[in-house]
Order: C-alpha cells, then structure tokens, then sequence
C-alpha cells in the first residue's frame, strides 16, 4: 500500500478511537512526547501497560475468588491498575474501573464480578485496535526511513 | 536581556527524581523530563529514594507518588525532610480526596498535582524551581 493511502487509514483509525470514545486526551498528551529520538514512544507505552496489567488484572482476579471477598484489597488493586489506563487515555476501560470502585465501596460483589468482564472486554477490545493501528503507523515509519536512505545513497 | 535569559537557559542543567511504583507512569514522567532537557533518574518506591539520598545524591526536584509499595510517598517525604533534604518535592497522586491531599502536603511538599502529569503543570513546576527555565 502506498504511503498517502496508509496515511489516510492511520488518521481514520487514529480518528475512530477518539470518536468512539477509547482514548482521550491522555492519549494525545503521549503523542507529544514522542520524538526523532524515540519515534515509537506511545507504542512503547502501551506495549509496557498491556505487559504490565497482565500482573494487575491476576491479582484482581485472585481478590475477586477469595471467600470472603476483600473489597478493601480489590479496590486497592483497581486503583493501581485504573491509574495505569488514565495514564494511555484508556477512556472506556478507565470508565468500567470508576464503576468497579463504586460497587467495591457498597461491597457489592455481583457488581464488581460484571464490571470486571466489562473491563476484560473494553481492555482487549482497545489493545486489538491499538496493535493494529501501530503496524499501520509503524509501517509509515518505515517507508519514511526507506525514503531517507535512499536519498543518502543518492548524495 | 532576552538572549542572556536564552543563554542562561542553555546552561543550567536541573535534575529531577521520579518516585513511582508504577513503571508505565514512571517512564511517562521522566520522557516528560528529557524532552525538557531534566535529567532524571526513576525509583520504584520511597525507600529507594531515601536510599539514594543517603548515597549523596541530590536533586533540584522529586516527583513523588503517594501510594507505593514499602514506602509510601507521605513517609518518604518526611524520612527527606527529616533528613534536611530541602529539594522541591511535588507529589503526584490519582487519589485526590482534599484530607488525603492535606496529609500529604502536611508531610513536607511544596506542590501537589494530580496524575498524570502533563507537559504543562511539568512547565509550571519546573518554572517555580527556575523562572529562568
């Protein structure tokens, strides 16, 4: 595919993740960090927060199993693993963590337990989306580098 | 005067510590810290950044979280100030109900902010360290 087009479905997706309300303005707060120096900062950062959670989303697992349940250590688990997504501008999966912490406060466990599935699935559903968008743009950067040695060989 | 200011800028060389358990906020931080030209260091909880204060080193400002494992950011800020440390010490916190921020401030810190960070409040802090900045 050629540049101009792979430009053109990176914004569409980019876009799409905006409108559809996956990412906020954190996420845009990433972009501006990312540099020649480090081209590939914001998927460097999701990459370290999908890795990350993994650890997190076991530990709320194992809290949510325990009989009876320790809505005090569920909550304390939540809160690392929602500061992580307000962190990428994970906006959904940030949304379903507020609402877990509500149900964690009136010890509600069918709550916490539904919430937690909701979170699951905003959760992957962001990182499929986000992977593919990083290859497109990945993709871009790699055209671009082609483009740049080739003009070195030139001179 | 406004070129002596921009080479005045050119010189100095502020240093920063990044207190947080959290890796993905801590390298957030401190590529903040680097596009600005900060050169930062990151630990992973408030022991660690005692510990490297007892080694001797110092720096001009310590973004601290306040809850982290072993120790958490309001006993590391008095363990600092207790110490004499007398860096800029601002704390950075997504728990943000006004007595948890009052105790945290109360323990020795010069500013608090809410996470995350961004580039900003990092301006605006950098700026009270040094107008010149």
């Amino acid at each position: 595919m050629d540049k101009t087009k792979l430009k053109q479905q990176a914004l569409f997706m980019r876009t799409s993740l905006f409108d559809e309300g996956f990412l906020d303005e954190q996420f845009i707060q990433l972009e501006e960090l990312q540099d020649d120096v480090n081209p590939n900062f914001v998927e460097e950062i999701v990459t370290l927060f999908y890795t990350d959670s993994v650890r997190l989303i076991y530990n709320i697992e194992r809290a949510l199993m325990s009989n009876p349940p320790n809505f005090t250590k569920l909550d304390d688990y939540m809160h690392q693993f929602k500061g992580s997504c307000s962190s990428i501008g994970a906006k959904k999966v940030k949304k379903e963590c507020t609402r877990f912490s509500e149900y964690c406060a009136t010890e509600n466990f069918e709550g916490c337990f539904r919430t937690f599935q909701q979170i699951n699935l905003e959760y992957s559903t962001l990182k499929k989306k986000l992977v593919t968008y990083f290859q497109v743009t990945t993709l871009i950067l790699e055209k671009d580098k082609m483009k740049l040695r080739r003009l070195v060989e030139m001179l | 005067m406004e070129s002596q200011n921009n080479n005045q800028n050119l010189t100095i060389q502020l240093t920063a510590l990044v207190v947080d358990d959290n890796k993905v906020n801590r390298k957030i931080h401190q590529k903040m810290l680097d596009n600005v030209r900060v050169k930062n260091l990151g630990v992973k909880n408030g022991k660690e950044a005692v510990d490297i204060h007892c080694d001797g080193r110092r720096f001009d400002l310590i973004l601290m979280d306040l809850d982290m494992p072993i120790m958490n950011g309001i006993e590391a800020t008095k363990e600092l100030r207790s110490m004499g440390i007398s860096s800029m010490i601002v704390g950075v916190s997504s728990r943000c109900t006004e007595a948890e921020i009052q105790k945290f401030m109360e323990a020795g810190l010069n500013d608090y902010h809410e996470k995350p960070l961004n580039i900003a409040k990092l301006s605006s802090i950098l700026h009270m360290i040094n107008p010149n900045y």
